[in-house]
């Protein structure tokens, strides 16, 4: 499977105090564990991301647990304050250990 | 004759289809209760298991979903909580449940003051027509629930 590619949509200026809308989203397959193996009829082993992480500056702002029950390529949207210019980090966590990562920068006017 | 006939081909008719629909209705009460009561119950036990012995209250939450998806692999969700986002009062935690999917969790939401609206959207998968619940934490220790059902045309589950 390809390497998952995420893709942010933040907005790269703001004023102080205003509610921004973030949008996230990575290609993953989000293999539910309940599907069977057409040939073998075998059980697909499940391989999800668990965790979404978001940061500002180094500081949670928000996080999310998944489950087999989020769809494939999952999308994820949310609300940040912007309260000073800097760089928000997204983290996805796969069930394998692996880290996706993307980060986006803020300029608070 | 005939017209005696006629009436007691009629009346073994009747008695066939009473006794299927009985039969039906048979089958269907062993069956269903026992599935729906037992994946409610799993739903219940993850709820009390995230809250402890915390009763959930109604309201303050909006959760917009279809009345109908036609795909159940990619379900549209948007979960809101009125609250007002703040160091003292804010809404910690949104936990979304799928009472007949095979693992009735679907996600946990996390948010913090710095959130500013405690709204979030995703997509999930829905195995068949059934009720979507959520569950808000808030900071001061209350807990809130609301419920939609959704009616899948094609599950999401398996294949």
């Amino acid at each position: 499977m390809a390497k998952p590619k995420p893709r942010v949509k933040v907005p790269k200026t703001a004023a102080k105090g205003e509610v921004l809308e973030i949008k996230t989203l990575i290609t993953h397959k989000m293999e539910s564990g309940q599907r069977k193996d057409k040939k073998t009829g075998e059980k697909i082993p499940q391989k999800i991301i668990n965790k979404f992480v978001c940061a500002f500056n180094g500081k949670e702002v928000f996080s999310a647990d998944w489950h087999p029950a989020i769809s494939a390529n999952p999308f994820m949207s949310f609300y940040a304050v912007a309260t000073e210019s800097g760089t928000f980090e997204f983290t996805w966590t796969d069930d394998d250990g692996s880290v996706y990562s993307k980060t986006a920068q803020l300029t608070v006017e | 004759m005939n017209e005696s006939k006629q009436y007691r081909d009629v009346s073994r008719r009747q008695a066939l289809i009473v006794v299927g629909a009985g039969g039906l209705a048979a089958a269907g009460l062993t069956l269903l209760p026992q599935a729906a009561s037992a994946d409610a119950a799993a739903v219940d036990a993850a709820i009390k298991g995230l809250i402890g012995g915390k009763t959930p209250q109604a309201g303050r939450i909006t959760l917009d979903l279809p009345q109908i998806a036609e795909n159940g692999n990619t379900v549209p969700i948007t979960v809101e909580v009125d609250s007002p986002m703040t160091e003292q009062d804010y809404c910690k935690a949104v936990h979304i449940f799928a009472d007949k999917n095979p693992q009735p969790g679907v996600a946990s939401i996390n948010f913090t003051p710095a959130c500013g609206k405690a709204k979030a959207s995703t997509r999930m998968r829905l195995a068949k027509t059934q009720n979507v619940v959520a569950v808000a934490e808030m900071s001061d220790g209350s807990v809130y629930t609301a419920k939609a059902e959704v009616k899948v045309t094609i599950g999401g589950c398996g294949g």
